[in-house]
């Protein structure tokens, strides 16, 4: 690889020492020049460069020097200055693949007056934490977002960086990993190293659940994943850990982003997030009208769990469409669900059947539903749910 | 305004199986269908080339019989179908795949918009609109459940969150992806099917959109798979009939433990 600037195109317009992760170039003169010493070729100047005024050969084949990147990195994400669940679920996963490759565990955090939440992270097995902290990045945006990213990455080299299947990660990384030319694997539900080859193996879920596939990215790094909700155990808390908390100062160029945010909306609800719910109670087409919604809510309140609702649900305007669950909706995977009046169609199926223990009540016998629960009640909804409410209360002394 | 919409064909994911013997998909007998998710992009295309005029690009990548999803996309109100087909873009993973679409796109000149389902069925990913937006260097809004205005400059959308929604506001042009929130897709007309038959398609190989071989097909794709399995089949449940009063007590019981 060799890299140089085309001296009849370079204006010393600067915006390449802006952007270098490496401070490795100087403007002398209206010219850009590249300290060799420092540059690692990792084209963010190329790419900057209104004037097509670097130019970059590569080797024919080669691929990265995979031996210079180490360390398993995931994306600490937080809403309203609070690190998401996800972010601990990722950092247990992050221990375990670390000590096999004996190697560190860092964090990205982005947002505005989070510094102090470091500690958080570092007390749930974080060795290092990378924090970004600016008035512009107190809501995601994935422009600011995606840019403070690529160039962690390319300054620190981790050779694993792991983020969550949420809206925002989904987003996020598709966007890194496309610049930076890594493979990234969606909604992994396992994942582990290959002790020979040193690389990490990504399970996931193809064709609506109907098969697994094992996906690695061998000649690539990093090696990026996201991870769905609830997968993996959140890391136990110690708050005797230590670890190292690195401020990273940006340029202002780095926070613009062509997307602006006006407004947002928190729905009017007591009902929380069904991805990130380790219960769900769900209900269908059975349920015949929104107002009897409440028995799910309340059932669904005495084990600490959410409420979701099938397509047919959602379609007749009974529950808002971020509850529904399946193939057009959400897929989630809590630790129990609960569907109340669903048939069991496969759409719907897809999006919960790998939930650890599912529960089916329904009073059609030889609904589908069945043949996916692990326990099944055949009756009434409307009588079995409020007695399996009184029942669950007493017997958790609720 | 000029809208491109970017379709998948995928197998109808209700009828996907698996040969236990060989670990392979049955694809015989499986039907091909437009993702899901793409039937609400090319309908919100429709709507803003309905209220502001221009035209809707349906765009595929895919083996020649994608042909047909270009032309249900045709008999849905789109006024142009290209298909970018090549046996250089086999074994694409997302990242090849952006690519070459974005190369595509590139070729097309001038759009205002691209609108692209949330994921596609087949793959889950989500990772694909994004990545276009990223190799085209244009903003993105994904999970966009809601368009609030549009004019010529900019487009505000409200995006779905886990906990509600955001209202963004873009300049153009930008990529949004959609979800099934944000309409509800019409049934073609007997006038579009017509359309649909007699419609003469782009199609592009990859010589035709000046891409980078290296960065087509298996070559171009940093993730391979190197095993596909079955998951393990659910063991039979336990089903309780009978007494109310009975079954639930019973499930209570069998469950308590595993709360909390």
């Amino acid at each position: 690889m060799s890299i140089k600037v085309i001296k009849d195109k370079c204006t010393g317009c600067m915006i390449c020492t802006r952007v270098c992760p490496f401070a490795a170039i100087k403007v002398i003169e209206k010219l850009a020049v590249i300290d060799l010493d420092k540059c690692t070729i990792c084209g963010a100047c190329k790419e900057v460069c209104n004037f097509a005024a670097i130019d970059i050969q590569k080797n024919p084949k080669k691929t990265q020097d995979i031996e210079k990147y180490k360390g398993v990195w995931i994306f600490a994400e937080q809403k309203r200055g609070n690190i998401q669940s996800i972010s601990y679920e990722l950092l247990g996963k992050a221990t375990e693949l670390a000590q096999k490759l004996g190697v560190e565990v860092s964090c990205m955090l982005l947002g505005h007056n989070i510094t102090d939440k470091a500690q958080e992270l570092i007390s749930r097995g974080a060795d290092n934490v990378y924090v970004v902290d600016s008035p512009e990045l107190e809501h995601f945006l994935d422009e600011p977002y995606s840019k403070i990213l690529i160039n962690l990455i390319r300054k620190y080299r981790p050779e694993i960086v792991l983020c969550g299947a949420s809206a925002i990660g989904r987003a996020l990384v598709s966007r890194v990993a496309v610049n930076i030319h890594a493979g990234l694997t969606a909604d992994c539900t396992e994942l582990d190293i290959d002790e020979t080859e040193k690389i990490l193996l990504q399970t996931r879920p193809a064709f609506g659940g109907n098969i697994m596939a094992t996906i690695i990215s061998k000649n690539h790094r990093p090696q990026m994943a996201t991870v769905r909700h609830k997968v993996f155990k959140e890391a136990e808390v110690d708050p005797s850990r230590t670890g190292k908390v690195i401020i990273e100062n940006f340029d202002k160029s780095f926070f613009k982003s062509r997307t602006k945010m006006l407004d947002v909306i928190e729905e009017v609800t007591s009902m929380i997030n069904i991805a990130e719910a380790d219960i769900i109670v769900s209900g269908g087409r059975a349920m015949k009208g929104p107002e009897n919604f409440a028995i799910l809510e309340e059932l669904a309140k005495v084990l600490g769990g959410a409420v979701g609702a099938s397509r047919a649900a959602v379609d007749s305007d009974w529950m808002p469409y971020s509850h529904q669950v399946g193939q057009t909706g959400k897929t989630v995977c809590p630790k129990m669900y609960i569907a109340c009046g669903i048939s069991g169609q496969i759409q719907h199926l897809v999006g919960m059947s790998s939930s650890d223990i599912i529960i089916a009540i329904n009073r059609d016998a030889s609904a589908p539903i069945f043949q996916v629960a692990d326990y099944g009640i055949v009756g009434d909804l409307f009588e079995i749910v409020p007695l399996l409410t009184k029942k669950f209360k007493e017997a958790l002394n609720k | 305004m000029n809208i491109i919409v970017c379709i998948k064909q995928v197998p109808d994911t209700t009828q996907v199986k698996i040969d236990p013997k060989t670990n392979t998909l049955i694809r015989e007998g499986v039907e091909s269908i437009i993702n899901p998710f793409d039937m609400y992009a090319i309908e919100e295309g429709v709507r803003l080339k309905e209220k502001f005029g221009g035209k809707v690009i349906a765009i595929t990548m895919g083996p020649p019989q994608a042909e047909a999803a270009l032309r249900e996309a045709i008999s849905l109100g789109c006024d142009d179908g290209i298909l970018v087909s090549d046996r250089a873009f086999a074994g694409s993973d997302t990242l090849a795949t952006s690519y070459t679409l974005a190369m595509a796109v590139k070729k097309i000149e001038t759009f205002d918009i691209i609108i692209c389902g949330k994921q596609a069925s087949d793959g889950d990913t989500a990772q694909v609109g994004p990545g276009i937006a990223a190799h085209l260097n244009i903003p993105q809004v994904t999970y966009v459940k809601h368009i609030k205005e549009a004019d010529e400059e900019a487009i505000t959308v409200e995006r779905m969150t886990e906990e509600g929604s955001e209202i963004l506001r873009s300049p153009l042009p930008c990529l949004i992806t959609v979800v099934k929130e944000i309409n509800e897709p019409r049934i073609p007309s007997l006038k579009g099917k017509m359309k649909a038959k007699k419609a003469e398609l782009t199609c592009w190989k990859a010589i035709d959109i000046d891409c980078d071989d290296e960065r087509l097909g298996l070559n171009g794709s940093p993730t391979q798979v190197v095993r596909i399995f079955t998951p393990p089949p659910r063991a039979q449940g336990e089903i309780l009939e009978g007494d109310p009063q009975e079954t639930t007590s019973k499930l209570v019981e069998m469950l308590k433990d595993s709360i909390q």
